[in-house]
């Protein structure tokens, strides 16, 4: 598999890398390669049915337990057939489409790379490899929503896909490592293998809640669903390709890939069908009363996913032969539909439901094929989508314990979606004839092959489900619950339960959709009510929620980095003495006991002379006095050093003060009038600052003094400064022998200095 | 051939003298180049060296650990040599063509060369000391750069920036000071071998203290970061890109280097801090970035936000967690710098730093926007660029140690990266051009020179995605004796190879 991903990536690169091969047909290399990919995984079929899966492991980081695998059995068929057979009708589309845009070399890439990468995610079988496949579809996403990226809507729509979707797919990275700890593994078989152990654990939970953001998020459930109507923004074959037929399956194609493992607990069952359920009822209700013809779709598919999300959360056989052929369903309706309504907006120039009106006449073909897809989305018999709506019937009846409430709000939001079809196949379509800038046409008959085909295949497989169902779906289903037996799909299942609940449904879905139609004040009131309910709008609460993000970090940035030399010097201080002191305090330091020894006369006299200069030094208006008192200090330092016979320190010293009081001298006279501008207060903080800073440092330099050294390495120098290195000065060999290093390293600093100053006049005078 | 381990030093030094008596700018600028590559060979040979051979020590001027100053290369060193070396050549090559917006000279090449030199010194020394050495003369030849135009602004940041970290040396130097006066050595391998068998730990923490916060100033770790919001934008892009490959990655390197020798045996109260320190670090860094309308401004908080990163891996303290910081350090420096380079490009093309001043980039120069999404992607963590490996070693290690608050932290800082680098990409390259601020005309050319860098460092951190496993295999590697001091102590003080 993974050589038919390299050659995948291969092939379609160079086209896109030397455009001359391609030229105005570069969108056929892609639809080609999918067509062949297509192709392939049908033929690996009957090999899958016979022998269950095909499993190939390349070794990447073994250490961190990511390897490329690559596991292709009924379920991972199913998907790519699926990614594989849209994307290349989608290319086809594509290539009379987008025509007339620039950029649309880019535009391919992207859109050959999502497929690349949906194939990639649909085929892992480790989940580190899922996860990212998983990203790169978010990026493409945004990528390819953001086509438009001159229009601030389309990058803001495709910011925000990108922003829910990577937040879900960072929780889930989490969720996959906290559970992947537990079976030391991130591979799938590896999961399903000890499932018990997983499921008993007591990271279940929160591993499965992360993971289930992650699908969420990615199959716009609610409440993270609003990212999918905004994302309309894209063109037409991004809204079919990703928005309604393979990226936002993903969600439901990770739960499915991950029930046998976690599946089976109530937490699994109720959080998952909740959602599922909640999601089914806000696409269905918000569908109506959308306008534009795209976010109708947009909000139908809100309800698929739901619908979806629901059936994986039930877990039952009957659930989830239900959940395969309503993906498939939904799949084949919703890509058609999506393809139909951007060639209705190429068309016409509009995508107001309101403003269009008699295509039929028109467009006749189109009308045709909008119709199959518009049965099959209500699900109407003979289309494949009644099938499908009659198998989630059947899977909620025959549930033990919740079905009665699911039963209900299921029949209700598959009212709805009759409505929302019928109406708006009747409103684009039939309706009252508009007045159109040019009169529509179908010219362009790629535009029309992608969904005629769709459309043909829902019919044919409707009127003849075996030919789906003996084959995709009975190798699909036993992966996803285990033991299961083959589903039996036909259209006529006699009278009983789900038969009145589809009569019941499409009584009131007509009833429903004739109110809309020719009651438009109703619509009107709904929309008005809607508006009034729903005055949340997720999509602008979220943009709202990220300008005041910002706005509140802007202000804390201004507080934190306020340009006020002093007060970072005094964070800093104060922060270190803080930590200091707490170490002391809390770290079971033992205090310093005090052994005041007069060693001579001499040391007293220095610090009784020092301290007062100190002092001084502080509390002086004069700066002279502050200068001349730093100098004494320095001084008795140098002093100190004498005392301990280091006569070069001393030196030194006495060189460093010197030359620090010129310098402070000559630049005192520059400065302005000495003055207090600090208040009291301030003055107390810095007093207290100084004294908390300067009374631990000191209690560190007495546990320094205390300490027990066992053999400093001044004894060595001392004794080998002579033998060794010939030297009687100690610290002279030091400096130039022992740790001549150091003294390297400080001639560098001083070079550099000297340059540094040589350039900044030089720069001044111009000349270097 | 243990004197090689001299190498990463002397040629810098040698390059300086070079460029000190050099007068022609082409002679500076192609000696830069050639200089930087044959510091990148040395140090790939040095890396070869050790992972065939072992850590290589080299007691400078023959006395014997611990009364001389050793240089020590073990895997880690060798790891930050190689990237410090990648960075070097990068910028090198930016600079042909960029240091000349600044009145051209060759003087720009001496200073780049004592930066390598204190680079390199900080990699391999293993004194104490001598650290604060090397870390001088990394602040002098960073103060100049940094002030190397003479501009107001460039002074002021300068200022600031080294006034902040002057303070940090000296907190260094009394730590330093301190250390050696209750222990009688500097050299870090005795120091570690002291300490793993005396009682030192009480009183030794408090100092150690001073050495954190030191590091903490160098590496910009919040609450020290203060000079590298203040300074980062002000200098020719070149530098900065330099400095945010190379700067505050030093601190880190210092940091995980010190503590891993020296302070692990009161590991809980050390965890905790670096694990606190990190968490703030990131999310306020990545907060501030958030409200920032100005490319390098926007980048600056980043290198903030991510040094977080590094010190939380150091926090988790598992092989693995080390080994992430390694990761992250690596494709850090890589990727931030190419993000700076593709910022003095933009600015080079549009006139201007301000997201509200330019646009358009999209469809004017493709290839610009290829360069900066790379760097960009990496940086906010997409797979399979290096930055998703680094993020993902560091979760993984977080979660399964049981460090739930820090990933957690760690996720949501990726997300803060993802808004501000999406926001780069939407301002400066999506949306149009404003029409008030129409750039430059007529449009500059942009030629291989000011491309290749980016190019380069890109192409590097994809391959560092691709083949994270070598990287990873070395990152840990490295990080196992980072955990495991013995064989670095046995091998400096009585010269074994393990």
């Amino acid at each position: 598999m993974h050589q038919a991903l390299l050659i995948y990536l291969t092939v379609g690169g160079a086209a896109f890398l030397f455009p001359g091969v391609g030229g105005k047909r570069r969108a056929l290399v892609p639809a080609l390669l999918l067509a062949g990919f297509f192709l392939f995984f049908l033929f690996k079929l009957p090999f899958i049915a016979e022998t269950g899966a095909w499993h190939q492991v390349i070794l990447w980081i073994p250490e961190l337990g990511l390897n490329l695998e690559f596991l292709l059995d009924g379920l991972s068929l199913f998907m790519v057939i699926l990614v594989a057979g849209i994307g290349a009708l989608v290319f086809l589309y594509s290539r009379v489409y987008m025509k007339e845009y620039q950029e649309t070399g880019r535009f391919y890439l992207y859109l050959f790379l999502f497929a690349g990468s949906m194939t990639g995610l649909v085929l892992s079988a480790n989940l580190i490899q899922l996860f990212i496949f998983w990203e790169l579809t978010s990026v493409l996403s945004f990528l390819l929503i953001g086509f438009f990226h001159e229009k601030a809507e389309a990058r803001r729509a495709a910011f925000q896909s990108l922003y829910i979707t990577g937040f879900g797919g960072l929780c889930m990275l989490a969720g996959i490592i906290l559970l992947g700890s537990i079976p030391g593994s991130y591979s799938l078989p590896a999961w399903l293998a000890s499932s018990a152990a997983i499921r008993a654990s007591s990271f279940y939970v929160p591993g499965l809640l992360l993971i289930l953001v992650g699908a969420f998020t990615k199959s716009a459930q609610f409440p993270f669903h609003f990212w999918l109507p905004t994302a309309m923004k894209a063109p037409a074959p991004v809204s079919a390709y990703l928005h309604s037929a393979t990226m936002v399956k993903a969600g439901f194609f990770l739960l499915a890939r991950l029930a046998p493992v976690l599946g089976g607990t109530p937490e699994w069952k109720y959080i998952i069908s909740s959602v599922g359920v909640l999601t089914m009822l806000v696409g269905s209700y918000l569908a109506i009363s959308q306008k534009d013809i795209k976010s109708i779709l947009a909000y139908t598919t809100i309800n698929g996913l739901g619908i979806l999300v629901l059936l994986i959360g039930i877990n039952t056989e009957q659930s989830a032969s239900a959940a395969l052929i309503f993906l498939f369903v939904h799949a084949m309706y919703k890509a058609t539909l999506f393809m139909m309504a951007g060639m209705i907006e190429k068309k016409t120039g509009t995508r107001d439901i309101d403003r269009l009106g008699g295509l039929a006449r028109h467009m006749p073909v189109s009308f045709i094929i909008a119709l199959l897809a518009a049965l099959s989305m209500a699900g109407l018999p003979p289309m494949l989508g009644f099938l499908g709506k009659e198998l989630i019937y059947e899977a909620k009846v025959e549930l033990p314990g919740i079905n009665f409430p699911l039963l209900v709000l299921g029949v209700l939001s598959n009212i709805l979606m009759v409505a929302v079809s019928l109406a708006f196949l009747y409103k684009i379509f039939l309706g009252p004839p508009r007045r159109y800038a040019v009169a529509p046409d179908e010219k362009g008959w790629l535009l029309l092959a992608g969904p005629a085909v769709l459309a043909l295949f829902s019919l044919v497989l409707g009127l003849f489900p075996d030919l789906i169902g003996n084959t995709l779906i009975n190798t699909a289903l036993p992966v996803m619950h285990a033991g299961a037996g083959e589903v039996d799909l036909k259209i006529w299942h006699g009278v009983n339960t789900v038969f009145f609940l589809s009569l019941l449904t499409v009584f009131f879905g007509l009833l429903l959709s004739w109110l809309i139609i020719r009651k438009t004040t109703l619509l009107e009131a709904w929309r008005r009510m809607n508006n009034a309910i729903f005055y949340i709008r997720f999509s602008e609460l979220f943009s709202a929620a990220i300008d005041r993000f910002i706005a509140f970090s802007g202000r804390k940035e201004k507080v934190m980095q306020h340009g006020y030399h002093r007060y970072y010097i005094l964070t800093i201080v104060s922060f270190t003495a803080l930590l200091m002191w707490g170490k002391v305090i809390l770290g079971g330091v033992e205090w310093p006991e005090m052994h005041v020894r007069v060693e001579s006369f001499f040391i007293p006299v220095l610090v009784g002379v020092m301290v007062p200069a100190v002092l001084y030094s502080t509390l002086t208006r004069s700066r002279m006095a502050a200068i001349i008192d730093m100098g004494v200090v320095g001084y008795g330092i140098s002093l100190i050093y004498m005392y301990f016979s280091a006569v070069d320190l001393a030196i030194m010293q006495i060189l460093v003060e010197t030359l620090t009081v010129v310098i402070f001298v000559l630049v005192l006279q520059r400065l302005p009038r000495f003055a207090i501008l600090s208040t009291r207060r301030t003055r107390i903080r810095d007093l207290t600052v100084a004294l908390v800073f300067g009374s631990v440092m000191t209690m560190v330099a007495l546990f320094a003094v205390q300490a027990n050294v066992p053999k400093p390495v001044s004894e060595y120098f001392q004794d080998r400064s002579l033998t060794d290195a010939f030297g009687r000065n100690v610290v002279n060999v030091i400096l130039v022998d022992f740790r001549a290093f150091d003294t390297l390293g400080e001639t560098v600093v001083l070079i550099t200095a000297a340059l540094g100053i040589l350039v900044l006049i030089g720069k001044k005078t111009g000349k270097i | 051939m243990n004197t090689a381990a001299a190498l990463p030093i002397l040629i810098p030094l040698v390059l300086m003298i070079i460029m000190i008596i050099n007068r022609s700018d082409t002679l500076a600028r192609w000696t830069g180049v050639a200089g930087s590559l044959l510091l990148l060979a040395c140090s790939v040979y040095l890396f070869a060296t050790v992972r065939h051979s072992g850590i290589l020590t080299l007691q400078a001027g023959g006395w014997r650990a611990p009364f001389g100053i050793t240089l020590v290369i073990d895997l880690f060193s060798g790891l930050m040599l190689m990237a410090g070396s990648v960075i070097l050549v990068a910028v090198s090559v930016f600079s042909v063509r960029f240091i000349r917006e600044d009145c051209c000279n060759n003087r720009f090449y001496v200073f780049f060369f004592s930066l390598a030199m204190g680079l390199n010194g900080s990699f391999i020394t293993g004194d104490l000391f001598n650290l604060f050495v090397w870390f001088e003369v990394l602040l002098l030849s960073s103060f100049v750069l940094i002030t190397y135009g003479s501009t107001p602004q460039q002074l002021k940041g300068g200022v600031k920036y080294l006034a902040l970290n002057l303070l940090g040396s000296l907190f260094f130097l009394a730590g330093t000071g301190l250390f050696y006066g209750e222990t009688g050595t500097l050299n870090m391998a005795r120091l570690a071998e002291l300490l793993r068998e005396g009682e030192y730990s009480a009183s030794l923490n408090v100092s150690a203290i001073l050495i954190f916060v030191a590091f903490g100033i160098k590496g910009a770790v919040f609450p020290f970061h203060f000079w590298l919001p203040a300074s980062y934008h002000t200098p020719n892009i070149t530098i900065t890109s330099l400095f945010a490959g190379l700067l505050s990655k030093v601190g880190v390197y210092a940091m995980i280097r010190v503590f891993t020798l020296l302070f692990m045996h009161d590991q809980v109260f050390w965890q905790h801090l670096f694990l606190v320190v990190a968490g703030l670090t990131m999310v306020i860094g990545g907060m501030a970035a958030t409200a920032q309308y100005e490319t390098r401004r926007v980048l600056s908080y980043h290198i903030i936000s991510q040094i977080g990163y590094m010190v939380m891996g150091l926090g988790i303290y598992t092989p693995l967690g080390i080994a992430g910081a390694l990761f992250f350090m690596i494709h850090n420096m890589l990727a931030k710098t190419a993000a700076f380079m593709v910022a003095g490009l933009i600015r080079r093309v549009k006139g201007s730093y301000e997201l509200m001043e330019i646009g358009g980039l999209y469809r004017e120069r493709p290839l610009l926007a290829v360069l900066f999404i790379v760097p960009a992607f990496a940086l906010a963590g997409v797979p399979p660029l290096s930055g998703f490996f680094a993020k993902f070693i560091l979760i993984k290690a977080g979660l399964e140690d049981g460090h739930y608050w820090i990933t957690a932290m760690a996720v949501f800082t990726a997300m803060l990266t993802l808004f501000s680098m999406i926001k780069i990409w939407n301002e400066a390259f999506l949306k149009k051009t404003p029409g008030n601020h129409p750039g430059i005309n007529p449009p500059v050319r942009l030629n291989w020179i000011d491309l290749f860098p980016p190019a380069f460092l890109g192409s590097l951190s994809i391959l560092m995605g691709l083949f994270a496993g070598p990287v990873f295999r070395f990152a840990l590697e490295a990080a196992r004796v980072l955990t495991n001091v013995s064989p670095y102590i046995e091998s400096v003080i009585y010269g074994l190879s393990p």
